[in-house]
C-alpha cells in the first residue's frame, strides 16, 4: 500500500486515489510518418521495466486528476520522490 | 526411475515408507551442456522433459536460482482452459490442453488434472455478444465450447447469485467442459522427475548472473554458485525476470513485470465443483480438493518485482467474489500471496529466437501461463531442437512488435486480466 505525495495537491494521499500509468518520459517521435518500423515499435511497445529505480507516470484520479511523475524502486517498492510533468527526477539508477 | 503404482505403495508400506527413491538427483554441474534452460518453473521443466523425451537431447541442465516450481508455478490459481478467440492462441492452448489430458499417465505422476469445466460469465449484452463470437470461433477450431443461459448457469452453480436483482446480473456464460484445474506443484515435480530420469540435470540454487555472448552467439552462462557453464543453446523461461536476462544479452523485450495476487480461504465443505470466471466484475474462483476456495483477479497496475501487491487490489478481488457469491461473505481468508507476471502489450506470449544466435526466449505469458505449461514446453523444446520456431510458435515471435502482426487477445479471450 503506497502513500503517495501529489505535487499539485501538495499532500500525501492513499494509493487508492491514484492510478499508475506506466513508464514516464516517453517522447513521441518527432516525425512519425518517417519512422522505421523498428523506431515506431520501440515507441509503442518497448519499455525499460527495470528491476530497481523506475520513473513512472501516475494520475491523481480521485483527486485533482492531474498527471505527475514518481521515482520508485520496483524491487523494494520504496518511493523516492514525486515531481511535476516537465520536471526532471533528482534520483536515478 | 522408480515407477509409482498402487502396488508400489503397498510394497513400501512394508518398510514403513522409508526407502523411497529420491524424486530427482542433486547433480554436480558439468562444464558444458548441449542445452541450458534458465528457469526451473513448470514451463522450463516441461521444455527440458520434451527435449529429452521427444527430441532425444538429454545433455540438458535446468538452472534455477531458488527451488523448482517456487515462482509463478506455485503461485497461480491453477485454471486450465483453451477457449481463446484468435486461431494462433486457440491452437497453442488447445495443444496444451490435449497434452494435459494424458499428462498424469505420461509422467507417471498424478498431476490431479480435473476436467470440471470453466464458466466465463457474461453480465451485459455486449458480454453475451462477445461470448457468442468466441464460442463460435472455438467451435470452428475444434474446441469444445457452449453458450449457456442464466438458468443453465444456475443449475451448474446453485450457490451463485443468478437473480435479476444482482448489481451485475448474470445473463449467461460460455462453458468449456474439458477445461478444469490441476495441482500446480505436482506439475513441476512430475516434469522434473520425468526429465531427471531421462538424464536432465536439475541445478537448484544456481543463479544466472550473465549470459556469455561472443560474436553475436551465446556460448554459455555465468552463474553465482558454479561459475561459467558452457552451452550449445540457451533457452530462457524466467517469466517476470525475462527483461533482466534480455538486458544481459543486450536487447530489450516488450514486457512489463507486474505483481499478480491470489488468495485462498480456510477449507470448507464441497460447495463449488467447477471454475467460475467473470471478466466484468473481475474475479475468478474454484474450490481445491482440499476444500479451500482459490481466488484471483487482476494485476496491480504498477511495475513491480517484489512478489507482493497492494491491499486495495485484494479488496476489489474479494468484492467481485462476494458480488457473485453472497454465501461466501463470511468465509475467512487463510493465505494471500503475489507472483511477478510478465505481461506483453497484446496479452500473448513470446516463444522466439532472439537477435542473439542460439539464444531463445519463452516468456510474456502474463497472467495465464499455467494452463499452457505442457504446450509451452512442447513447442519450446521443438524450437530449441530445430533452432527455429516450431509451427505453433511461429506467430509468437518477439519481432511481431516491430512488424505489427500482433495477436490481440486482450479482452478477446474473455479472460480476467
Amino acid at each position: 500500500m503506497f502513500y503517495i505525495y501529489c505535487p499539485y495537491c501538495e499532500e500525501y494521499r492513499e494509493e487508492e486515489e491514484f492510478h499508475p500509468k506506466g513508464e514516464a518520459h516517453i517522447a513521441r517521435p518527432e516525425d512519425p510518418d518517417n519512422c522505421t518500423d523498428e523506431e515506431w515499435g520501440d515507441y509503442l511497445f518497448f519499455r525499460k521495466n527495470p528491476r530497481g529505480v523506475h520513473h513512472e507516470l501516475w494520475v491523481h484520479a480521485a483527486g485533482c486528476r492531474k498527471f505527475f511523475n514518481v521515482t520508485r524502486d520496483t524491487q523494494s517498492y520504496r518511493i523516492y520522490e514525486s515531481y511535476k510533468i516537465g520536471e526532471q527526477p533528482s534520483v536515478s539508477a | 526411475m522408480q515407477k509409482y503404482s498402487g502396488f508400489g505403495l503397498l510394497k513400501h508400506a512394508l518398510s514403513h515408507h522409508e526407502n523411497w527413491q529420491r524424486v530427482w538427483r542433486n547433480p554436480k554441474p558439468k562444464p558444458r551442456y548441449d542445452v541450458i534452460i534458465v528457469g526451473g518453473g513448470g514451463h522450463g521443466l516441461a521444455t527440458a522433459y520434451y527435449l529429452a523425451s521427444v527430441h532425444g537431447i538429454t545433455n540438458v541442465a535446468v538452472l534455477e536460482k531458488g527451488y523448482l516450481g517456487g515462482g509463478n508455478t506455485g503461485r497461480n490459481t491453477t485454471i486450465v482452459r483453451s477457449n481463446y478467440l484468435w486461431d494462433e492462441s486457440a491452437h497453442l492452448y488447445e495443444h496444451a490442453l490435449k497434452l494435459w489430458e494424458g499428462l498424469s499417465q505420461e509422467l507417471n505422476y498424478n498431476v490431479m488434472f480435473s476436467q470440471r469445466g470453466v464458466l466465463n460469465l457474461g453480465h451485459t449484452l455486449q458480454d453475451m455478444r462477445d461470448i457468442q463470437r468466441r464460442v463460435s470461433a472455438n467451435r470452428l477450431n475444434g474446441i469444445d465450447s457452449e453458450v449457456l443461459d442464466t438458468q443453465q448457469v444456475q443449475e451448474l452453480v446453485p450457490v451463485m447469485d443468478c437473480s435479476p436483482n444482482a448489481r451485475y446480473p448474470i445473463l449467461g456464460s460460455s462453458w468449456q467442459p474439458r477445461a478444469g484445474v490441476a495441482r500446480h506443484d505436482a506439475v513441476a515435480w512430475g516434469y522434473a522427475r520425468a526429465a531427471d530420469a531421462l538424464g536432465v540435470d536439475m541445478l537448484q540454487q544456481c543463479e544466472v548472473t550473465d549470459l556469455l555472448v561472443e560474436d553475436g552467439t551465446v556460448t554459455g552462462v555465468e552463474t553465482r554458485q558454479h561459475g561459467t557453464i558452457k552451452a550449445g543453446k540457451v533457452g530462457c523461461v524466467v517469466a517476470g525476470n525475462s527483461g533482466v536476462l534480455a538486458k544481459m544479452a543486450g536487447f530489450r523485450l516488450p514486457i512489463e513485470s507486474h505483481p499478480l495476487q491470489a488468495l485462498v480461504s480456510e477449507p470448507i465443505k464441497p460447495v463449488l465443483d467447477t471454475v467460475v470466471m467473470s471478466n466484468q466484475v473481475h474475479g475468478y474462483i474454484s474450490q481445491s480438493d482440499k476444500g479451500d476456495l482459490v481466488i484471483g483477479a487482476g494485476i496491480d497496475g504498477y511495475n513491480g518485482y517484489g512478489q507482493r501487491g497492494s491491499y486495495p487490489t485484494i479488496e476489489h478481488t474479494v468484492q467481485a467474489i462476494v458480488e457473485m457469491f453472497p454465501i461466501f461473505s463470511r468465509v475467512r481468508m487463510n493465505r494471500q500471496w503475489g507472483g511477478i507476471v510478465d505481461t506483453c502489450p497484446d496479452a500473448c506470449p513470446i516463444i522466439s529466437a532472439t537477435p542473439v544466435e542460439n539464444l531463445f526466449f519463452n516468456c510474456g505469458w502474463g497472467t495465464g501461463g499455467f494452463k499452457a505449461t505442457p504446450g509451452s514446453g512442447h513447442v519450446f523444446a521443438e524450437t530449441l531442437a530445430r533452432g527455429e520456431a516450431s509451427e505453433l510458435a511461429k506467430p509468437f515471435s518477439m519481432f511481431r512488435f516491430h512488424d505489427g502482426a500482433l495477436i490481440d487477445e486482450h479482452g478477446a479471450a474473455g479472460v480476467a486480466h
